[in-house]
């Protein structure tokens, strides 16, 4: 019982993580209909960047906004730069919809490429800001540690946060009808063109956010080739997958689901089927509920 | 006054609209009928900056309106309600309807706007908090033109508002229509294939027929036409 509630809370841990993740994706697909595996190149970039104010400040409390924050310009960069001239050019033709998927995935090579250049074989280091060391409770040391309950804490303000401006702003209002409605919402006057930037821009913060939290909460650094940004990348979109990706509490959901369910086969059948059992998962999903675990079958939920 | 003169738009190869002109004045309501095809539909996507246009040129007062994105001309009052009940189902009637105003800085005419719409509808007043796709055809056509209202139109172009829905209903929107121009002073350029229906309640008529206009007129003089009748109002 005692290893259940430990791996649980393992689970939950890593899955809110991927949860972050899945938002960055949902975001994109939601605001521009691109699924962007660029997203796992600028959660990269953007933590090297946090790892660099790290290095320069010893605060990881300037460190993750300043991450926050690159991980939105960079992000809104891509949409503006590459991804709007192309959808303006691709438009209604059926056959050029997979243009901007294969322009995110060379985006993401372009990304790794630069960080390479840039870092070669050094690393950035986000050491945990908090005790990664487990409570102790009746003489046994739990899962649940001060950094852990950092993590949880800040995705669950993320996500108050998220939710508020999504139900309760104008930017909200703006970004869920043009990810519906696109037209009707030009004609309703929205600037949908602006609006898309906004909801990349969101996306590149909750995507470092992620990227923070996974290398503090892993081995505590990155390299431009680090395989915890691909896990990162796939499991966001299988948590994405789950989530029906249309819809943000989905993407939610989905990244707690699959963070158990990692945690449960790891801690009791074993690590080399952990990745097995995330595509096994991924392809079981696309093909018996493509509409997601949770997303409403015909229906999109605002 | 809308001003349209020789306004061609194409298709790519195909010319959906050939040399069409003619006026609107200030306050009028009217009524553009013709088979499918005719080019109704490309005519009012084109005044609202959807659709670009090749040649000719459109004025709505003194602005210029070709060649302007649908956003910028909503800020110059025109407004533009897109076929088939164009609504955004995931959406709550409230959320619809104040998607209209957003644009809109002074928070407390928008407020005044929703009133003007849930009084000339009520029934959408009954529903504000339900998602949209939980209305009936004749109420999400109504929250469209409400969402159009919201956005203090001066010009409202309206795609077919009759299609698909019941005689009765149809009856209960053609006269909201209606009001729209005598009561609240809007100019009103509608599209109909229910041509009998847009004839009795406009002032002006305007019959396309393979992007050009066949005849316009009052729309009591083109009732009677037995041209327009035999073609169009079918007896």
């Amino acid at each position: 019982m005692f290893q259940f509630i430990n791996t649980l809370l393992i689970g939950v841990t890593a899955g809110s993580i991927y949860s972050l993740m899945a938002i960055a994706i949902v975001l994109v697909w939601r605001s521009t209909r691109v699924v962007n595996f660029a997203a796992g190149g600028l959660a990269l970039a953007s933590s090297f960047v946090g790892a660099a104010i790290l290095e320069k400040s010893g605060s990881f409390w300037i460190a993750l906004p300043v991450a926050m924050l690159a991980g939105a310009v960079f992000s809104a960069f891509i949409e503006y730069f590459f991804l709007r001239p192309l959808l303006n050019r691709s438009g209604e033709k059926n056959q050029e919809i997979f243009l901007p998927i294969i322009a995110t995935l060379g985006l993401l090579g372009i990304i790794k490429a630069v960080l390479n250049f840039i870092y070669g074989d050094r690393i950035g280091v986000i050491p945990p800001p908090l005790s990664d060391k487990g409570f102790i409770v009746s003489g046994e040391s739990i899962a649940l540690s001060p950094l852990r309950i950092l993590i949880l804490g800040i995705v669950l303000l993320l996500m108050i946060v998220l939710t508020i401006v999504f139900q309760r702003t104008n930017l909200g209002l703006s970004l869920r009808a043009a990810s519906f409605a696109p037209e009707i919402s030009r004609l309703a006057g929205i600037r949908v063109d602006l609006i898309r930037t906004a909801g990349w821009a969101i996306s590149g913060a909750a995507g470092a956010t992620a990227g923070i939290l996974q290398t503090t909460n892993g081995s505590g650094s990155i390299a431009p080739e680090s395989f915890e940004f691909s896990l990162l990348l796939v499991f966001g979109f299988v948590a994405a997958v789950i989530g029906g990706i249309e819809s943000l509490v989905g993407a939610v959901l989905g990244g707690l689901t699959l963070g158990i369910i990692l945690a449960i086969i790891l801690m009791y059948v074993g690590g080399s089927l952990v990745f097995f059992a995330a595509f096994l998962i991924l392809i079981l999903v696309l093909l018996v509920r493509p509409q997601g675990i949770i997303g409403v079958k015909g229906g999109r939920r605002a | 006054m809308l001003k349209i003169e020789n306004l061609t738009v194409d298709h790519g190869a195909i010319r959906a609209l050939h040399g069409v002109t003619f006026n609107i004045e200030k306050g009028q309501l009217a009524a553009v009928i013709g088979a499918n095809g005719a080019g109704k539909t490309t005519l009012l996507r084109t005044l609202s900056g959807l659709n670009k246009a090749s040649e000719g040129a459109a004025h709505w007062g003194e602005h210029n309106i070709l060649h302007a994105k649908p956003e910028s001309l909503v800020r110059h009052g025109i407004s533009h309600v897109s076929e088939g009940k164009s609504v955004i189902p995931e959406l709550t009637v409230a959320d619809n309807l104040d998607l209209g105003a957003l644009w809109r800085r002074n928070r407390k005419e928008a407020a005044k706007s929703k009133q003007d719409v849930v009084d000339l509808f009520p029934r959408l007043g009954e529903r504000l908090s339900q998602r949209a796709d939980s209305l009936s055809g004749g109420e999400r056509q109504m929250l469209a033109i409400g969402r159009s209202i919201m956005s203090k139109p001066e010009l409202l172009l309206l795609d077919e508002p009759s299609l698909g829905l019941a005689p009765l209903v149809i009856e209960q929107i053609f006269q909201a229509i209606r009001e729209l121009t005598t009561a609240m002073g809007l100019t009103v350029l509608l599209v109909e294939q229910n041509a009998m229906g847009a004839l009795k309640i406009a002032d002006i008529g305007i019959v396309l027929n393979l992007g050009s206009i066949a005849a316009t007129g009052s729309a009591a003089a083109l009732r009677d036409d037995p041209a327009v009748r035999a073609a169009y109002l079918g007896f």
